[in-house]
């Protein structure tokens, strides 16, 4: 438990909303996200900034959650992938893109994926395929090789969306 | 172990706080992960100087009453994303960019600032080989006042520098480089993305009329316990074009001067080869930029150097 006298109570916008938390000047942003939050969408992956699982956006930026100390993101706006879907009915084309070109398998660097994509596409709304790549470049994934998620971004840019059941092939 | 952390909302108030032993934190990209790497424990108070928006500025700033030549500004705040993406940095500090664009991943960029990857002194460090080559400073700011080091005295050993522990950087200074200087950086990498250099080198060049070296410095990365300025460039270059004999020479020279370690990553006598290859296409870039020729940045993509080098070849091939 966090140590009373180094503790503070903050406020976290995550999502839009505004979460009180009373945590550690040490703690990192993704041990809030998770443990105190309860938004277990962000994954915990090498834990020292390796792997980009736990990637989420702060003010629409890129930031590894595991090694960002969560008192400094006071004040400013987190998006974790609970935020990215327009509604709870509704994903997001990156979603559904990723999801209908087989970009997923086992789905633990997904949500990472999609924040760096998110904000790749925000500032670069026509990536070529070079552009997508670098902008992937800080989220590892062990099971699908890369090109389905690459051609998932590529095609959320593209405005279009696979018929459902085209593997990508 | 718990940690205090203040976030400052001005700048007295972050030299105040590191008057009184706090460490300061900018991005965390070297402190957050070397604690969770177990290099060191996070220190018990803080201070967060992200918020100081004085820190995140690129501008021009007059010269001093000793050399009136104006100075590039650029806070320590600023990142390595808008370092690499600065229109008057790519284009007149280009090796500074092309350091910058090199570092780790796209979030490691937006998080990471130059102040942090200048204090935290690691001789693997990008931006250093191309600051020094420019012949860069920083400004540090304590309680007790401000005052200008050059580079070359700021490290004094890996992760050493000989600012006082209640010093903050407040901002790297860069003289102005003029319409005919270039300046490249290139690094030595087993793969392009989240990496650490093997190596590296800096340079920084002038150019006469006649496409002879009027000035040139070179800096080397990963080599020596600091980042490491080339002696002796002068004799070999001044005056003559930036040919394959010259530039074959400060290779040698660069490779004499290295006192490289071995490690898991590369032995000693190949960090000494490599290192001279390295200065050699660092100083062929500059020179060439200096002539007014465009190589994107950074110059470790456009040229498809280390692990780049059969993408550039595959992309060259489909073109
Ligand atoms: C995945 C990954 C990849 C990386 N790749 C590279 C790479 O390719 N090349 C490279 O050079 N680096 C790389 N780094 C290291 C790091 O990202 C850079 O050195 C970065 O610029 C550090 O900046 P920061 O703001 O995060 O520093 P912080 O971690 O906040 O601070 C680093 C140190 O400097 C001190 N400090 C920070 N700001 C100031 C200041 N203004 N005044 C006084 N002291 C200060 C801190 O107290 C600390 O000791 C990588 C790191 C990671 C995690």
């Amino acid at each position: 438990m966090s140590n009373q006298e180094t503790s503070k109570s903050v406020f976290l916008n995550v999502n839009g909303v505004s979460y009180p938390v009373t945590i550690d000047g040490g703690r990192n942003l993704l041990s809030v996200l998770r443990g105190e939050i309860g938004l277990t969408g962000t994954k915990e992956g090498c834990d020292d900034c390796e792997c980009g699982a736990c990637m989420v956006l702060v003010d629409g930026q890129p930031v590894n959650s595991c090694s960002y100390l969560a008192a400094q993101t006071q004040g400013r706006e987190i998006t974790t992938i609970e935020g990215v879907a327009p509604s709870p009915e509704e994903m997001d084309p990156l979603q559904t893109n990723i999801l209908e070109a087989g970009g997923v398998q086992c789905g633990f660097c997904t949500p990472g994926m999609i924040l760096s994509a998110r904000a790749l596409l925000e500032r670069t709304p026509h990536p070529s395929e070079e552009e997508v790549r670098i902008g992937l470049s800080g989220n590892l994934c062990r099971c699908t090789g890369y090109a389905r998620i690459v051609e998932a971004v590529q095609r959320t840019a593209a405005g279009a969306k696979t018929a459902t059941g085209d593997t990508g092939q | 172990m718990t940690t205090h952390l203040l976030v400052a909302t001005t700048l007295d108030e972050a030299l105040a706080a590191m008057a009184n032993g706090a460490r300061p934190i900018a991005g965390g990209t070297d402190l957050v992960v070397g604690a969770r790497v177990g290099k060191a424990p996070l220190p018990t108070e803080l201070v967060a100087i992200d918020r100081l928006d004085e820190l995140d500025i690129v501008g021009m700033v007059p010269g001093g009453s000793d050399d009136p030549t104006p100075l590039l500004f650029v806070g320590a705040m600023v990142s390595h994303a808008t370092i690499m993406n600065h229109p008057l940095l790519a284009a007149s500090y280009s090796g500074l960019a092309d350091a910058s664009a090199l570092v780790g991943s796209p979030s490691t960029r937006n998080v990471g600032t130059i102040g942090g990857n200048v204090m935290n002194a690691s001789p693997a460090m990008d931006t250093g080989a191309p600051l020094l080559a420019m012949g860069a400073m920083a400004v540090l700011q304590s309680v007790s006042g401000s005052r200008t080091v050059p580079l070359a005295e700021l490290w004094t050993g890996p992760g050493t520098t000989s600012a006082g522990p209640d010093e903050l950087c407040v901002a790297i200074l860069i003289p102005r480089r003029m319409g005919e200087e270039g300046s490249a950086y290139v690094r030595l990498e087993y793969r392009r993305a989240m990496e650490i250099a093997v190596v590296g080198a800096g340079a920084a060049v002038t150019l006469n009329d006649d496409g002879t070296v009027a000035k040139a410095a070179v800096a080397l990365t990963a080599v020596g316990p600091t980042i490491l300025a080339l002696t002796g460039l002068e004799e070999l270059l001044i005056g003559t074009p930036l040919d394959d004999l010259s530039l074959s020479a400060v290779a040698m020279l660069a490779s004499e001067q290295a006192s490289p370690i071995s490690d898991l990553r590369a032995s000693d006598k190949y960090r000494r080869h490599t290192v001279g290859v390295m200065a050699k296409r660092a100083l062929e870039a500059a020179g060439r930029r200096a002539a007014g020729e465009t190589i994107a940045i950074p110059v470790n993509r456009a040229e498809g150097i280390g692990a780049a080098r059969n993408a550039a070849a595959q992309n060259g091939a489909a073109k």
